[in-house]
């Protein structure tokens, strides 16, 4: 027969290896970009989902202290600051629900029955609790002049040890406010944001970072 | 003679006006399912150059179309820049923890498209040891908690500069600086050529490369037509200082959001405002400097 047509066998059954051998090769590099990808999803986390803010509902998006400001008008921007109120636990004030009844006991100790959550982590270590609040009327705090003064102002307090910073917070530098730039404002007290016992801001999680180019639009 | 030729000539071009109009509007409804006035929109000239009552038709058609979209009721206003006011936007860099609080409160605020995803601000991490090195620095950081200990942030987002690159460059004037210093964009008028983005050397424009992903249940109904009104396709976006809270008096989403108050916001012209108080009594600096763009948004140390 043809010579020519001879060869055919031989050199077909060599382009099949060749094949089996690329789909091999082909399979294995998908499997391992597969794996690396999922490596990659693995060790980084963030950056590869979109996360949005309806994903959070834990947090209060629109504070909703505006519709009181806008409800009190202008009519109390006389007053020296629109502080909100005292971040209070449950139940505990006023105080003199229960102190009115107590003998005061002005003694340094770790306290046992009542109030063990609190641990005074602020400045030197001779802090104590009559430091700020008043012994006799336990509804009040006291300045360090002996000016008795309401948990709302207790700014006046924080401010005695913290001068710069309640000269900030007054100017509206230091702190959040809510409201309107050129009108009322809702300010925080000190304790709202920092625990009085232990006022060092504390660490929180951060929301996710934002999606890394390359996993953008709709993966 | 010639008054007759002028007469007709006038009138085949009335004719034909009329017929282009007729046609692309059946063209637009039938295929796009957008309403006639839509038509007339696309056709309008740039809002800069609109009359008072073609922006009212305009804001009242924006409304009708945003409201049937998402199934509830959205203003669109065109509030107008207050007198004596020029903005300015101050931000702590020794409060800022990168929580990110700001990013979302923003993306909430105004609109954006949650998928392909936009947002405004950019929180970046740096190392103390080596300062503010924007070359080294990383939006991505995920960790269990912030502050890191040997980091510190800074947000970036429109830095709203006096003179700005952005609007410069753009072939279409899309995008300038209003009396009160905000830099807007007139969406319907931009391109999408994204030469802006090309411009600006923080980084701050986006562009919507996709049909923005919107759901209804999170639209914010609150919105001014050259901020956060939703978004379509191919338009370059960015922070306007929620020019539709800041122009009604409200502090920007992201300052009253802020959980450490590192944000602050008001009036340069008003030598009693926050923002002058702590330009007079802080040390401040802004991004960029020696590109001579006079930012409007100040860093500063409280501390």
């Amino acid at each position: 027969m043809d010579p020519d047509h001879r060869d055919v066998l031989p050199q077909s059954s060599s382009l099949i290896i060749l094949l089996i051998l690329f789909a091999g090769i082909g399979l294995l590099t998908i499997f391992s970009i597969v794996k690396g990808g999922a490596e990659i999803e693995w060790h980084e986390g963030g950056g590869l989902k979109a996360f949005a803010p309806e994903d959070f509902p834990e947090i209060e998006w629109n504070d909703p202290s505006i519709d009181q400001l806008d409800a009190a008008g202008l009519e109390g921007s006389n007053e020296a600051f629109k502080v909100a109120p005292p971040p209070f636990s449950e139940d505990i004030f006023p105080c003199t629900e229960c102190h009115a009844e107590m003998e005061p006991d002005v003694e340094r100790r770790v306290l046992e029955d009542m109030h063990d959550d609190i641990v005074l982590d602020h400045g030197p270590k001779e802090r104590w609790c009559f430091d700020c609040h008043n012994v006799d009327d336990r509804d009040r705090l006291r300045l360090a002049n002996g000016t008795l003064i309401g948990f709302d102002e207790s700014y006046r307090l924080c401010g005695q040890c913290h001068g710069t910073i309640f000269r900030d917070w007054r100017q509206g530098i230091h702190g959040r406010r809510v409201g309107y730039w050129n009108g009322p404002k809702r300010y925080l007290l000190c304790a709202n944001c920092h625990n009085p016992h232990a006022p060092k801001f504390r660490p929180i999680k951060p929301l996710p970072p934002p999606v890394r180019p390359e996993f953008l639009a709709g993966r | 003679m010639s008054q007759d030729a002028k007469g007709g000539d006038v009138g085949r071009r009335d004719f034909l006006r009329g017929a282009g109009l007729a046609t692309m509007a059946t063209m637009a409804t039938r295929f796009t399912g957008a309403s006639p006035r839509a038509v007339e929109r696309f056709l309008a000239t740039r809002f800069t150059e609109l009359s008072p009552d073609e922006v009212e038709a305009i804001l009242a058609d924006l409304e009708r179309d945003y409201s049937r979209r998402f199934g509830k009721e959205v203003s669109v206003s065109a509030t107008p820049p207050m007198d004596d006011v020029f903005f300015g936007y101050g931000l702590d860099i020794s409060r800022c923890i990168g929580c990110r609080r700001c990013v979302y409160a923003c993306v909430k605020e105004n609109n954006q498209s949650r998928d392909p995803q936009i947002h405004w601000i950019r929180v970046l991490e740096m190392e103390k040891e080596k300062g503010i090195d924007l070359a080294e620095s990383s939006p991505y950081y995920d960790p269990e908690q912030v502050p890191e200990e040997d980091f510190f942030y800074l947000p970036v987002a429109c830095q709203q500069c006096r003179n700005a690159p952005c609007t410069r460059v753009c072939p279409v004037k899309a995008t300038w600086q209003e009396k009160d210093g905000i830099v807007v964009i007139d969406y319907d008028w931009c391109i999408g050529c994204r030469c802006c983005m090309s411009a600006c050397p923080y980084g701050a424009r986006h562009f919507n490369w996709a049909e923005p992903e919107l759901p209804a249940v999170a639209v914010n109904p609150d919105t001014h037509i050259l901020g956060n009104r939703p978004r379509m396709k191919g338009v370059v976006e960015k922070c306007t200082f929620c020019i539709q809270r800041v122009r009604n008096g409200r502090y920007p989403a992201c300052s009253e959001i802020c959980p450490v108050g590192a944000r602050k916001f008001g009036n340069l012209l008003d030598e009693e405002s926050e923002i002058r108080y702590l330009m007079r009594e802080k040390r401040v600096f802004v991004l960029k400097e020696e590109l001579a763009t006079k930012p409007k948004f100040y860093y500063f140390y409280a501390t």
